[in-house]
Order: structure tokens, then sequence, then C-alpha cells
């Protein structure tokens, strides 16, 4: 998939994650706030990637603020803003790409 | 050297403190010292008057000058006035290098990280530290390592001569102007003045501060005129809005209120459960709720406790006034109900924290404790508890009388959610350790018991019990399962805390905090 325009999800509550993502040229250009970054950073870093392979999403910007979230809610929001920015929010692949 | 809790203290730093590391928890049973003395000058002239008419007038009077340790309570928990007050005027003044004896410093102090910043204060010692103070420390601000004790280590420090204090400055919600001081009347009540009183005793100079003049003689007092020099009287010494929580509900949380069913029932089944026990909580939501379902449990049996301790809170009180507690012995009071109680209550005595807690004393009250229920921000697969830093490498807590009353208690109950957003309570090795595993008897959690193997007893006494006791491994997977295994934080070598024992010996040190980057 391509990011086609700027999307969001998720929201700055405890336990969970906003991400936003926007499009761009230049590969995968992330980057991660967390109150949990000393202890999970490389966590996070390797789902949101793994998340966003899965979706085949090679280029764009993806900026994550993480509250806290535990795997299951960061790839959900970042698969929910990728859907959001092809403007796609029924006929979701579940099962398939998402997962 | 690696201690009896396990952690590495470095020999330099033994040698340079003149410490040793953390030996076990009766390591220095029946050993001798000679305590601490102030310099005292005596009040001969009935005519000469203890009165200043300003803390500037108090610090010049009592000599201040660089390089001094200043000492302070945190009755007034965060709406305390007492340590900004003066250490403004110690800036305004350009004293520099002070070192701050508080029993506790929190987000009410925060121009303090400052005065880190400035050199103005270079050491902290402290029974908690939370907010900028504690960020200021974990960056390598401080130009010392801040030294980290329980109640009844603080105690312990001062008596045994580790800190000299030059000046204590103790806000009393009244004082006469003798300097007999109380925790009760006035408009900054907070009921009593027990962390105050080793400072009153051991410091060279002690200057009252308070709201509220009375006349001679405001008795009884909690501070004696015979250990003050001087007294100030400022426009407000709190904010009585932060002194107390007003009225504390019974938690609406519904893993809360689990884990204190899951305590409650515990407790009911324990060997110790019988007439004339003895029992300890916290203010915590999980706690509070303990104490409340004690109650139809005690009416049931007909068993009333024989003393209650600690912080106090009113359900405590009530526990007291409807006859199912003896009596109440009080080093804090958290509440408004607690305060109306020690007034009125005549079997509600306020102690001092050496009585409470200290354990080089001749005995202190924990250890005739048989339950405490107690919280952790971790505790590890060895039952030690951290609760002086963040699962991300900042301090940001306090021991308070954690420790003590863990070693001092006949079953000590931890009480914690098993993961915390992200972050796993039950872990497999603890940031840093604050109260040492062989103190620790059981861990209650929303997803199970877990009993220290070196309590067989407790094992055997629970072994038919219809509640879900685990092992520690077991709740530290359940929670690896639910976050992740975290990542050990990266520290740099410069120590930035020193987590002292109860008894003086080194528990564990804290190094400042890398920056992650990824």
């Amino acid at each position: 998939m391509e990011i086609k325009k700027s999307a969001i999800a998720g929201t700055l509550e405890s336990s969970d994650a906003q991400v936003v993502v926007d499009p761009g040229e230049n590969g995968i250009e992330l980057t991660i706030q967390s109150s949990v970054i000393n202890q999970f950073g490389p966590q996070i870093k390797a789902v949101v990637l793994e998340t966003l392979q899965r979706l085949g999403v090679t280029s764009g910007k993806i900026a994550i603020v993480d509250r806290g979230a535990l795997d299951c809610t960061i790839k959900a929001r970042v698969e929910c803003a990728v859907y959001r920015s092809n403007d796609q929010v029924d006929n979701l692949p579940w099962g398939g790409a998402i997962q | 050297m690696i201690n009896r809790a396990g952690r590495e203290i470095p020999d330099e730093l033994l040698e340079k403190y003149g410490k040793e590391g953390y030996q076990g928890m009766n390591y220095r049973d029946s050993s001798s010292y000679k305590k601490a003395a102030p310099v005292v000058r005596a009040t001969v002239d009935p005519k000469r008057s203890k009165m200043v008419s300003s803390i500037r007038e108090a610090l010049e009077k009592c000599g201040i000058r660089d390089g001094m340790t200043l000492s302070f309570h945190h009755h007034f928990r965060d709406g305390d006035y007492i340590v900004n007050m003066v250490m403004e005027e110690v800036a305004a003044m350009g004293i520099q290098d002070i070192t701050i004896c508080a029993s506790s410093l929190g987000a009410a102090h925060d121009p303090v990280a400052d005065m880190i910043e400035e050199g103005i204060v270079t050491g902290i010692q402290s029974s908690g530290v939370r907010g900028r103070i504690g960020e200021a420390i974990s960056y390598g601000k401080l130009k010392t390592p801040a030294i980290i004790r329980s109640h009844g280590g603080r105690v312990r420090a001062i008596e045994e001569g580790d800190v000299h204090i030059d000046i204590a400055f103790i806000g009393a919600p009244t004082s006469d102007e003798y300097g007999n001081a109380r925790g009760v009347g006035g408009k900054s009540d907070c009921g009593v003045l027990s962390y105050s009183m080793v400072d009153a005793q051991y410091a060279d100079k002690v200057v009252v501060i308070t709201d509220c003049l009375v006349p001679f003689p405001n008795m009884p007092a909690s501070i004696s005129m015979v250990d003050v020099d001087y007294v100030c009287v400022v426009d407000a010494i709190g904010n009585p809005a932060k002194i107390v929580s007003n009225v504390i509900r019974m938690t609406k949380d519904v893993r809360e209120q689990m884990m204190a069913e899951y305590c409650t029932q515990l407790i009911a089944e324990s060997p110790y459960f019988k007439d004339g026990f003895s029992f300890q909580t916290g203010a915590g939501g999980a706690s509070l709720a303990v104490n409340m379902m004690l109650r139809p449990i005690l009416e049931e049996k007909g068993i009333t406790m024989s003393f209650a301790i600690g912080g106090i809170t009113k359900p405590m009180c009530d526990l007291l006034d409807d006859g199912f507690v003896k009596c109440i012995v009080d080093a804090q009071a958290f509440d408004m109900g607690s305060i109306e109680s020690i007034k009125h209550n005549p079997n509600h005595y306020e102690i001092s924290t050496s009585q409470y807690a200290n354990p080089m004393n001749k005995g202190a009250f924990v250890n005739k404790l048989d339950f405490v229920i107690l919280g952790a921000l971790e505790v590890d697969v060895d039952f030690n508890c951290n609760v002086v830093v963040g699962s991300d490498g900042i301090v940001r807590g306090a021991p308070g009388g954690h420790p003590d009353t863990a070693a001092g208690s006949k079953c000590s109950i931890i009480v914690a959610p098993l993961v915390r957003g992200r972050i796993p309570t039950i872990c497999t090795r603890c940031t840093s350790v604050t109260t040492p595993g062989e103190a620790v008897d059981i861990v209650v959690t929303e997803y199970g018991i877990a009993i220290n193997p070196l309590r067989a007893d407790l094992l055997e006494a629970y072994k038919d019990s219809s509640l879900p006791i685990r092992t520690i491994e077991e709740l530290r997977d359940e929670a690896y399962r639910i976050t992740g295994a975290p990542r050990p934080i990266e520290f740099e070598d410069q120590i930035v805390g020193i987590i002292e024992s109860r008894d003086g010996t080194i528990m564990d040190v804290i190094r400042k905090i890398k920056e992650v980057t990824i």
C-alpha cells in the first residue's frame, strides 16, 4: 500500500499510541516518542516496521507518540492510520493484511 | 562487592563513605554505638526572647554559611511552603553548597531543582524524592550522590551521626513564643510532628516556623522548648488544601478491589489473624479497601486489633471509634478524619519516627507489627522490591516506612497490579532494590498471589486455600506475556544516588540515566 495523504489514528491516553502518517518519497521515515522508550524502544520500532511491511508500505513518514501501548495496540493504530490515508474504511482485509 | 540483596556496590564508594554493603536484615542486631549530640547554646537569661522577625533573621542568628546541612519535615506533604521559603532566603543571601536533609521531598519543592543546577544545593538526603528534584538527581546534576533512607533509617543516620544537622527548620501548625510546638490547631493542621522530633533533638540550631502563635505554654508539645533556639511567625506555612486529603473514598477500580479482596482473605486465613493482632496499611486504593473489608470479619469473629500504626486515615480511626482497634500510634496523618481523631480520641497517640521504625534504638513499634500492606513499583523474582526508581531509571519515589515495616512485621504483603501500562511490576530483576526480598513475605496481584519460598510456614498455612497461589516466576511470565520482556535500562557509570538500608549498610546505588536512541 501507499500512504496517499496525511492520516491519524489513536490517542494520547495512557496505554495507547497516536500514529500520524504522511506521504514521503525517501523510504520509511520513522520517529518514535515513548514513555517506555528505555525499556521497549527497539521492540516498538520492530513492531511498527513489521506492520508496515505486512501492509506493503515502503515509503512515507510515520510518527508515533506512545504512552505505554501494548504491541497489539501499536499494530492496530498503525494499520488504521495507513488505511485511513487511503480513505479505506470498509472492506478491510481482516485476518489478511490486518492481523 | 555484591551485597546480600545481589546488588553490586563499588568498593571505592564503600571506602569513601566508611560503609559496608547490605549483609542481611538482622546483621547489626545487638551492636552498640555511641549517639551523636548537638551543640547547645543555653538560654539562661529569662529575659532573652526567642522570637525573630523573619526567616532571614533566623538564618543570620543561626550563623548560616556555605556547606551547611539544613533539615525539614514533610508533614505538610504537597502543601508545604517551608522548604521553598527557607531555601529562597538562603539563595538570596548568596549561600552555596547546602545539603538538604529532609524526611521527604515532593513536587511542592520543584524550585529546589533549579538550586541544584546553580550549586546552591549540592546534597540531598531524603526518604522520598519526586518531581523535578528526582529528574535533576537522575540526570547527574546534583554534585554529590543523593542519599535515600527509610523513615527509620533517617532517624538512625541522625542519631548515629552519619549526618549532622546544622539548622533544623520545623514548620508547626501552632507554637508559643518559647518554641513549644504542636501538630494540631491553627490553620495548617497536620495532626502530628513525628518526623521532626529527631531533628529537634540532634540539630545544633532549631527554628520553629509557625503561622499561628498561641499563648505560652502550648501543651502537650510535640516539639519542646528545651530544644528550640528561635521562633519565627510567617503568614502561611502551607496550603491546607494540599496538606491533607479531604475525604478518602472506597476505590471504584475493580482491579484494586479484586486485589483488596485477595489481601483480606489472606489476612483472615493467616496464622497471625487472632485477637490482639497489629496492622499497618498505607493510603493507596487497595490498602484502604482492605481496611474496610476487614471490618465485617473482625465483627463476625469477635477479634480486635491491639494497635494500628503508620500513616493514618479515617477508615482506621473509624475502627478505633467502634472498638475494633485498641489504640492507634500515629507517625503521619493523611486526612482530615485522622487529624480530628488525634485531637479527640485519647487512644490515638502521636509517636516519634524513632518509636515508629528506627532499627538502631532499643526497640521500635515495627518490631511488634503482625501485618503490613505495602505497594511497590517493581517486585523481582527474588521478592526484592523497588519503590524509589521508576522503571525508566528516574528517581520518583519514597521508601518511607517500606523497608522498616517489611523487616519488622511478621507478615509483609505487597499489593501491586501485575502490569502498569506497559511496565511489568513483577520482573526478573528490579531496576533498583529498596526493600530486600528476605523482608517480603507475600505478593498480591490481580493475576494471583506469590508467597516467598523463604516462608515455608506461610506456604504450609495456605496450602489448602482457595486463593490463586502461584509462584513468583509464574506471575513474572504472565506479565511478560502481556507486555513483552523489557530491555534492561542502560545507565552511565556515574553514581547519582545511594540507597541505604535501614541499618546504614548500602542496599543499592543509582546510576545516571543514559539517553536511549533507537
